[in-house]
This record gives C-alpha cells, structure tokens and sequence, in this order.
C-alpha cells in the first residue's frame, strides 16, 4: 500500500441517521474516533450524516478518504468489512451495500465527474441489525464495533504512514464533534423515553 | 369505477395499474401507483410515503433549546430550515425576542438554503427528467456555444468548452459508471431538447455542481460549522467582533467580505445560468403543460423571511402568506397557526390511530401512534405489498388540511399567493416569463410552472440577501453587535407550562413545528412538513392531496419508463426523510416500475 506524502490531504468521514438506531454507526464511529484521537493538520474528521451530494466539496479536497458507514452485506449482525478503492461502490448495479449507498455512491461519482475524487478510498461499514427503531440507539452488536472500527481506522491511517495519537487530555464538550443533546451518550441516555 | 372527489377531480380505477417504487432522486422513499386507461393516460393516482414518521416520540422530554439539533437530523437536505424552524416555536412558546443582526443573520442563513436547494433541486435532482444526457453526446459543440450565448452573457460559452466538456462526459460514460446519470430512461420520446441543449444542461449540471458547495460556506460562517450548523434559541450563536482578526468563531469583516463576495455571485449564476436555462429548456415543453393538480386552486404559503425581528406579521413578512381555495385569485385569505380548526391532520387513509378517525387533530394536540394496516382490497403482503388498497390505510403520511382544504405548498404556491396579492416582485417576474414564452397565465399552474417559480424564486433570494447583508453590516456599523438574547436562557425563568408554534418557509414549502412545554421538558413535539401536506393521502371526505391531483390526466409515451410521474412528482422537490421513516431498508434499489 503506498503511504501518504506529507501534502496528501485526508477526510475521516462517517454517515448515516443517527435518529435510525444502527443507521448511525457512521457518525457514532466518527465521534468516537474523533473523541480518542488528536490528528495532524493534514486531516479533516466530519460528521456527514445523511448529507449526500452537499458532501462533494470534502471529497473533492481531499487526497485519501476513510468513511464508516453501515453496510447491508447480508453477514451476521455487527460483523465489520473494510471494502478499499475500486470495491467502493461507484458503478451502477453494484451489490447493495450502504444503505444510503444511491447516496453516497452519487457523491463519489460526482466528485469523479468533477475530477477530483479521492485517490484512495477505504470504507469501515458494519452490518446492522436493526434499522426500524426510530429513534432508537445503536443495538448493541453494533455499538460493540466502534471500538474495533476506530482502531481499523487508525491501522489505516499508520499505513499511510500517518499517526492518530490518543488524547492525553479528554475533549472539552465544546469541541465535541456532535453536541446539544445528540453526542452518543446523551442521545442513548433518554432515547427511549419512558 | 369513476368517482368525482369532492374537490373536483375524476378517479377511474379500472385501467391497467402502474407501480413505482421506489420514486428515485428523492430524499426519502416513496411509492406511487397510478391507473391508465385505454391511451395511457393517467386516471387514478397513489402517492404513499413508506417509511414511518416518528420524531414526536423521540423529543418528548428532551430539553426544548435541544429540539433543533435533532429536528436538523431528520433530513439531509433541509437541515438548516429544520432548525429554524424550531428555534422560532421555542421562542414563541416562552416569549423569547431576538435582536435584529441575529434576524438579519437567520434570514440571511435561510435564503442561502433556498438558493443552493433549488440551484441543486434543478440541476442534480430534477433536470435530467427534461434533458437526455446521452444524447448530449451527439451535440455539436459549435451549435451549442451559439445556442448559449444566445441566451445568456454567462463566460463559460466556448466552442472549445463545450468540446471538452463532451470528451469528458463521453470517457465517463464509456468507463461504465453512468453515476448520477443512472436511472434515467435515456431515449425517450418523452425528452424533447435537441442534443446541443442537453448538452448546455450537463454543463451546467457540472458547473453548478462546483459552485453550489460555496454557498454552504455562509452556513460554516454564521454556523460555526457544516453540514451540520449550529442554532441558537434566543439569536445566533456567532459573535461579532468587526476588530478582531482571528478571533474563533467570531464574525469579522473579513468574514462579510467574503460573504458578501459569494453573493454576488450567487446572484450571476441564477441571473446569468440557472434562469435562462429553465426559460430555454421549458421552450421546448410549451406543449406539455400537465402537473398542474392543486395548484391553480389551492395553495397554501406561511410567508418567512421577516424585515423586522420578531415580527412574523404578514406585513413583515417579505415571502407572502396566505391561502387560496376554489380557484379564486381574488381572495387571500389569512392563515393562524394557534386556530384549532385551521391546520388540522388526518389518518383516515394513514398508517395512525385516532380516537375518531373522522376528525382532524391540530399539531398542539396531535397524535403519533402507528397502526399498519392494510385495506381489503390490497395485493400481496405487509412486508412485501404489491399494489395498494386506496380505500383502506395506504401511507406513512398522515393528511394535513387547512379548513378542511387539501392544499399544495412550495415555490409555486408561494408564487401564486404573491402574485394574487399583486405585489410586484413577485407578479412582473411571473408576467414576463410567460410572456417571453408566450404562454397564458393558465400555464403557470404545471409542472413547469413549479420548476420556473422555484427559478424565479431563487433569483429573488439572491437579491434579498444581498439587502439583508447590506442591513447587517449598516447595523453593526452603526454600533450594535448584539446576535443573542439571554434573558429567558435559564428554564427556572419559564413558566410551569407553555405552548407555541414556529414556522418557515423551506425551500420545498410551508413548514411549521408545534411545541408543548412542561415542567421545563418538551411534553409533545409535531412537525407538519411540506411534503406532508403535497404527499397526502386522501381524507375522510376523499380530497386528494397535490401529487396525487398533479398525476391526474398525464398521457404516458410508455407506461414501463414513467418518466412523466417522475417529472411531475420531482417539481415538487419531495423530501420524504422527515415526512416518514424507513420501514425497510431497501430504499437504494433501482427502481422498479410494474404494470399490471
């Protein structure tokens, strides 16, 4: 696998609906790692959610990209996949796989169309198992897999000769990359109201 | 079997029964069936939204200066407005007042969500229903670069341009990955451009496609952050501090600089692309006038975009407010929020449970408890329906009426009401569009009446923001940098119990939330949103709603590529994500199109 020359730009991005229990293993993912890990400059860590085509312009600046997301493998719930490159879906009539897949399948293309899709793609999804509990949290295969998630994404980073160091001092809430109620701990405290 | 609805449209049932589903570029999941007759032309129509809707359940007992944060979620293309519209019903609930740079601020966030929505609406979700990318391929690129720069001073209008576009459309498509150009049913008679205005159109596809992420980049200034921006309850959360220089978050000038900077482009582009293209693509569709549905009789507008803070006012209000019913233009009428028998919901037809079904519930007192089940006359099975049954519960969509009226909402009907008004900004530009095209008043209320307000709707949000920047830079000039209220932060400053509503206009239409606070928590929450009130099912008295009515008399060039249905329904700009929730999850498949 190459490595990363010092310009190369990354995006660490995850997405999904965190209001659709495992849908949001994406943004879950990305807030955890984003809570453990400081990065250098050279990396952007976003929380996409179910944005779509308005996430063109991340794609477009940057060099390399990580995204979590859930993926509809057919494969036991919480079992984690890493698909690289050319396996990112991005041709029509590929097997389902995100389930926002039209989605971001497009803002690939699209970024492709514009010529300026990342070089290097490696998506992190895991398999869900429930998707119809409205505003309910991760199940608990599933929440089980962030940690194994975030440290697949720091294997990759080092591999592109990059290092993600843990936090020596926790995140100040200000900083937090999701706030207001929905960060993963609030959100799962009252999800299901009684 | 032929019925009359009661407002006004013929249903015949018995002819060969057309399913889509799901409707693809949408945000969400959608189905719909329709009926043909002998000629294929469309005579009964089904729009159900099949996921289910839910974010009343999960607000309850949350704190109310959080709502925004999670209504921002239930969607990915309207996140901002969603937010909005939250802050303003917690404001009114507890009688909180903004200053005038946050109003200016907000307003100037909520136009800049209408311009990208409709610029990205036009080109990426609804143009390739009029504009065959494939045949762009066969354009000829000197016959193209004429054809824009006859409509158009905008640059980018090259015989070399053009030429080099084609060659990069042509590598795409020959390596395979069509991508966002799948899904179309290239070939169709039903497109009716000549190839060198395809291919006009996929350039501008592209080229709006680059322009349309520096707008997002208002929302990152004024929202500290994007996708996901933040809001206030009580103002703005960004500080200003002109002096400073490199102060987080605050807003300087360098800062409206370059806010300032991007709208004026943003008005070129709509001036000098997106409006002339929409002029120059409808040319070529003057004889295909269907769509209209609702439109030229009921339509139903909130207004937004207030001059004065906290004066939602229809005097205030620079986007009109109002209702339409029965046709008659010459009567406005007043819409209230708080009246208990205006804006009322109904589940006769809806995938919910009512104590009386034959009643309708006002949001501050509305109901959310699913009951998935299906009529009698349905095919198939619960997990796997094939054709539903109209007569029975057909839809995740519950149906909002405005005094007992189906109405439609969005661009065009804030058009119409404006127009209706006889307020100039909004009648001259209407007036002179049909006429460039020498199309009748009549024609407006079409599919092609809904894309061409929604154009025309995106330059006046140009302009407008270009007076609200010019307002808040005069303002802190003036001396006044204050962008928060916090006099009623703390919930021990509220009252035991509180209720309010707060409304906007989304680019999509009529948007409005309902709050009910007690004991410092949020006791019930209810979103009536646009696409509840177009994608309704029908009422206990059997009005349908705007897409169905929309459907109705469309003659199909070939019921197994329904790009008529798609045309029409996309004109709405139909977000289903926060009208519904997902059932199952197969909502990426290619579209499946079944006739019986």
């Amino acid at each position: 696998m190459p490595t990363s020359s010092q310009a190369d730009r990354i995006l660490v991005l995850g997405i999904g609906n965190i209001l659709w229990a495992d849908e949001g293993f994406g943004v879950r993912a990305v807030e955890e790692f984003h809570r453990r890990y400081a990065v250098p400059e050279n990396i952007t860590i976003l929380d996409g959610g179910t944005q779509g085509l308005y996430l063109v312009n991340y794609l477009e600046d940057a060099d390399r990209l990580i995204v979590f997301d859930a993926i509809d493998y057919g494969l036991e719930p919480g079992q984690l996949k890493v698909v690289r490159d050319e396996e990112v879906p991005r041709f029509t009539g590929a097997k389902k796989m995100s389930l926002h897949q039209t989605g971001f399948q497009e803002v690939i293309s699209a970024a492709d169309l514009l010529g300026r899709c990342p070089k290097h793609l490696a998506l992190i999804g895991c398999q869900p198992l429930d998707l119809q509990d409205w505003g309910g949290p991760l199940t608990a295969p599933v929440r089980d897999q962030i940690n194994p998630a975030v440290a697949l994404a720091v294997d990759i980073l080092a591999k592109w000769g990059v290092e993600a160091a843990p936090r020596t001092a926790s995140l100040p809430e200000s900083e937090r990359l999701l706030a207001n109620d929905i960060d993963h701990i609030h959100y799962e405290m009252r999800a299901r109201p009684a | 079997m032929g019925i009359q609805t009661p407002n006004g449209f013929n249903l015949d049932n018995s002819g060969k029964r057309i399913v889509v589903d799901p409707v693809t570029r949408i945000e969400g999941h959608m189905r719909v069936e329709v009926n043909v007759d002998a000629d294929n032309v469309i005579r009964n129509a089904v729009s159900t939204g099949t996921m289910w809707r839910g974010i009343e359940v999960i607000l309850k007992n949350r704190d109310p200066r959080d709502a925004w944060a999670f209504t921002e979620r239930i969607c990915g293309v309207c996140t901002g407005t969603h937010a909005l519209t939250s802050v303003r019903a917690v404001e009114n609930a507890l009688g909180i007042t903004i200053p005038q740079n946050a109003n200016s601020i907000r307003n100037l966030m909520q136009l800049a969500l209408q311009v990208q929505d409709h610029i990205v609406h036009f080109y990426h979700l609804h143009a390739l229903d009029w504009v065959d990318v494939i045949s762009a391929l066969s354009a000829d690129p000197r016959a193209t670069s004429t054809l824009a720069q006859s409509i158009s001073s905008w640059p980018l209008s090259s015989p070399g341009y053009f030429k080099d576009l084609q060659t990069r459309l042509k590598k795409f498509v020959e390596s395979g990955q069509l991508g966002p150009f799948k899904n179309g049913y290239w070939g169709s008679k039903a497109y009716k451009l000549p190839p060198e205005a395809n291919l006009m159109a996929v350039a501008h596809y592209l080229e709006a496609l680059d322009f349309q992420k520096e707008i997002v980049k208002i929302h990152t200034i004024f929202g500290g952050k994007n996708p996901h921006p933040n809001w206030l309850v009580g103002g703005v959360p960004c500080p200003i501090n002109v002096d400073g220089t490199g102060a987080v978050g605050a807003i300087n000038m360098e800062r409206l600089n370059l806010i300032s900077s991007i709208i004026d482009r943003l008005i070129e582009f709509n001036e000098q692309v997106y409006l002339p293209d929409v002029a120059a693509i409808g040319s070529f569709y003057k004889d295909w006038l269907y769509g209209g549905g609702l439109s030229g009789q009921s339509v139903l507008a909130y207004g937004d975009v207030p001059e004065h803070a906290n004066d939602y006012s229809s005097s205030s209000l620079k986007l009109p407010r109002g209702a339409i019913i029965n046709g008659n233009l010459a009567e406005v009428f007043p819409v209230d929020h708080a009246n208990p028998d205006e804006i009322q919901e109904f589940v006769v037809h809806s995938w919910y449970k009512y104590p009386d079904e034959t009643k309708g519930l006002h949001p501050w007192d509305g109901v959310t408890e699913p009951n998935y089940v299906l009529g009698p006359n349905a095919k198939g099975t619960k997990t796997a329906i094939e054709q539903l049954d109209e007569g029975g519960k057909y839809s995740w969509i519950k149906a909002p009426r405005w005094r007992g009226n189906a109405m439609e909402v969005g661009p065009l009907a804030r058009w119409v009401v404006g127009y209706a008004q006889n307020k100039s900004e909004f009648k001259d530009p209407v007036d002179k569009f049909l006429k460039d095209l020498s199309l009748p008043l009549s024609a407006l209320f079409s599919t092609l009446g809904r894309t061409a307000a929604r154009a025309l709707e995106s330059v006046w949000a140009g302009r407008q923001m270009r007076y609200f920047q010019d307002k808040l830079v005069a303002n802190i000039k003036a001396g006044d940098s204050s962008t928060a209220n916090v006099d009623k932060w703390k919930p021990e400053s509220w009252p035991k119990e509180a209720k309010g509503f707060g409304f906007t206009e989304a680019p999509r239409g009529a948007l409005a939330h309902w709050i009910r606070i007690k004991d410092t928590k949020i006791d019930n929450y209810q979103c009536v949103v646009p696409t509840t009130w177009n994608g309704s099912p029908r009422d206990p008295k059997g009005n349908i709603g705007a897409f169905e009515a929309s459907l109705l008399n469309t003659p199909m060039v070939n019921p197994e590529q329904p790009l008529e249905i798609l045309r029409t329904i996309h004109s709405f700009d139909p977000c289903l994500a926060c009208s519904t929730h997902v059932m199952s999850p197969d909502g990426q498949e290619l579209a499946k199109v079944k006739v019986r």
